[in-house]
């Protein structure tokens, strides 16, 4: 069966003893950094994108997947011992995994966390493997009109389910829209709000904006807190495993976050948070059963189906990159960058120009996830020491690597200046509690959407009906505007805010 | 009216003034037509909305009821200036600066230095703590970069690498 031969390819390729050592230390990486709160993937694969150019572009991806997975991880081990999420799609592990870390049941939170998070990953996988040529062939259909309406979707999707204020995401995305039209215009090559500076005609480098809103701005909030203020517990971690009863309950959790995350991950904007968030209300909705705790006071479904969800997302938000080339989110938008850097063209034609990358990525993220699991378990407790690394030595050594991983791409000075500039404007998003992911989401998309509705509409001579006469296009933002009216809709608003602020 | 969110407020004047900039300058480039875009089509489109949005949340803000006021709080003037300075003053080390003459000091001096500065930017400094961290990561770096993945850094000042 085709399926057979493809993985077989992969698993060819991402067994090799090379590819391996990358994968586990992308998975080791993912995991520190996940772990190490306050900075996340997106500015871990954005410091460490310069570092991979000198990879060969398959080992380049499967380190930057493991790292992404590993965050993930990670990420959920420092939400449920710390009430921090050490990564964004960790913020509804928070909610009841910290509830039952402080009832002394972070082993069970945290096995949960663990093993929901693999069954999901394998089936993400599975799903991967299976729907990834179909959906090849689905994208041949996309024309100019469907991706910009895809991008629409995606861009709303996104907005939608982001935890602040919507009027400010949506404008974040547009800002976002606005910094990646700086530069050479492809199309008439006039250079766009370059001021005569000559490394502005390239456009701002999108690993400056990651790390300079994420890594510093997130720094200098965070100092802005007094020592004191900023909470970090590391009691023991005893009973690791969890009870036969808390198998019981689990199960049905997981399987309900695994369905939900392959779904909504597949959908661009979709991915990781949106899956946790969504299964997360949805284990909610269900009834308590007998003896249960309720929701918000350490429940532990409340932690198995979001990570769960989450983990499935993120397998299946690989699917609209690798197939038709668009990022579903932030961290995926870095992927396209590190793809487009090592020349390849992410879209339908990878699966067929470049198989092994292809079906080896998809391999290993199943290596990646037991690799996971592997790290995860046993080596907890060293995890934990990590947190109590004093700020004071951490926080020198994300400002050297941010500034060096810049400097490293074109050794050029320029770039270190955009890094401190956006590192301002960082820390001006977070006083205004303005969100940067939907930004660098935007960033990424912009000169897409440009490129696709300067097509569209030189295809349907100015027409601009074409995106609502096409089926699919039409159907597509659809989709974007129901989403947007029924995050307006009071009741979800209101259910939207509950969800976060539990206690 | 009073304002009801100073931080939407804020977000909203600002978000406005960069629509309006964005898309003025946008006009100084060919605008053209649906049918054949210039360069100045979609970032005339993107900076009106922008613009627009940036007026709804300066409305939203004067009028919309919050808890508290959302003030936008005290700005952390001493974290911001030494960790931006940090990464200034590493640019200014590891590259050089043409315009007053001063040649590149290498990767060693820059990493010290920004380790220093930035290590001032928290709430306590121990010149031996940071001595050993500046050092830690100047060998990490080193290791790293250098050696492990060949990138091309000068490591070393120019008057004693020439």
């Amino acid at each position: 069966m085709d399926l057979i031969t493809n993985l077989s390819i992969g698993f060819g390729v991402a067994f090799t003893a090379q590819n391996l050592v990358y994968a586990f230390v992308g998975c080791l990486l993912g995991t520190l950094i996940g772990v190490l709160p306050g900075i996340g993937p997106v500015a871990t694969i954005a410091m460490l994108l310069p570092a991979t150019y000198a990879l060969p572009p398959v080992s380049a991806l499967i380190m930057l997947a493991g790292i992404y997975y590993g965050a993930q991880y990670g990420g959920s081990t420092t939400a449920i011992l710390v009430n921090l999420p050490g990564e964004s799609s960790s913020v509804v592990t928070v909610i009841d995994g910290y509830q039952m870390a402080r009832k002394g049941r972070a082993g069970p939170a945290l096995a949960a966390a663990g093993l929901g998070s693999f069954f999901a990953g394998c089936v993400g996988t599975l799903i991967l493997a299976a729907f990834a040529p179909p959906l090849t062939e689905l994208a041949f259909k996309f024309g100019p009109a469907e991706y910009f309406s895809l991008m629409i979707l995606g861009l709303i999707g996104a907005v939608v389910l982001a935890s602040g204020s919507l009027l400010k995401a949506i404008t974040m995305i547009l800002l976002g829209l606005a910094l990646g039209l700086v530069g050479t215009d492809v199309n008439s090559g006039v250079a766009r709000y370059s001021f005569d500076i000559p490394e502005l005609t390239d456009g701002i480098g999108f690993i400056a904006i990651a790390m300079g809103v994420f890594g510093y701005g997130e720094i200098i909030a965070n100092l802005a807190v007094p020592e004191h203020e900023r909470e970090v517990f590391t009691a023991k971690v005893k009973g690791l495993w969890p009870t036969k009863e808390d198998f019981r309950r689990m199960t049905p959790a997981v399987l309900r976050g695994t369905a939900l995350g392959s779904a909504l991950g597949i959908l661009p904007g979709g991915g990781a948070l949106l899956s946790a968030f969504a299964a997360y209300t949805i284990e909610k909705r269900i009834k308590l059963k007998q003896g249960e705790v309720p929701f918000g006071k350490g429940n532990i479904r409340g932690v198995a189906g979001p990570e769960s969800a989450n983990n499935a997302g993120a397998q299946t938000s690989f699917i609209p990159l690798l197939t038709l080339g668009i990022p579903p989110n932030a961290v995926m938008a870095l992927m396209v960058g590190a793809m487009t850097i090592h020349n390849i063209q992410p879209g339908p034609q990878v699966m067929t120009s470049n198989p092994e990358l292809f079906w080896g990525l998809i391999a290993s993220m199943w290596i990646g996830n037991l690799m996971l699991i592997v790290l995860n378990l046993p080596m907890i407790g060293i995890w934990i020491k990590l947190l109590t690394i004093p700020y004071k030595w951490l926080f020198p050594s994300i400002v050297l690597f941010c500034a060096v991983g810049v400097y490293s791409e074109n050794n050029n000075t320029f770039d270190v200046w955009m890094v401190a500039i956006f590192g301002i404007v960082g820390y001006l998003f977070l006083k205004l509690k303005c969100e940067p992911a939907p930004l660098l989401l935007g960033f990424i998309l912009g000169p897409m959407m440009e490129e696709n509705l300067r097509r569209a509409l030189l295809l349907s001579r100015g027409d601009w009906s074409v995106f609502v006469m096409r089926p699919l296009s039409a159907g597509l933002l659809a989709a974007a505007a129901l989403l947007l009216i029924v995050v307006l809709l009071p009741s979800v608003k209101a259910k939207r805010e509950e969800a976060f602020v539990e206690e | 009216m009073r304002i009801k969110s100073q931080r939407d407020f804020c977000s909203g004047v600002l978000f406005s003034a960069f629509g309006v900039a964005f898309a003025w300058g946008a006009t100084t480039y060919n605008v053209g037509t649906g049918a054949r875009m210039g360069p100045g089509y979609f970032p005339l489109i993107v900076g009106i909305l922008i613009a627009c949005m940036g007026v709804l949340i300066t409305f939203k803000a004067l009028t919309v009821e919050t808890a508290d006021g959302e003030p936008v709080g005290r700005i952390a003037w001493k974290p911001l200036l030494f960790i931006i300075g940090a990464n200034l003053v590493f640019g200014v080390l590891l590259g050089g600066l043409p315009s007053i003459g001063l040649p590149s000091m290498g990767l060693i001096v820059a990493i010290y230095a920004l380790t220093f500065i930035a290590s001032l930017a928290g709430d306590s400094f121990g010149w031996k703590g940071v001595t050993l961290l500046a050092t830690v990561l100047a060998l990490g770096s080193y290791l790293a970069f250098v050696v492990a993945l060949k990138l091309q850094f000068q490591v070393w000042p120019t008057f004693i690498a020439g």
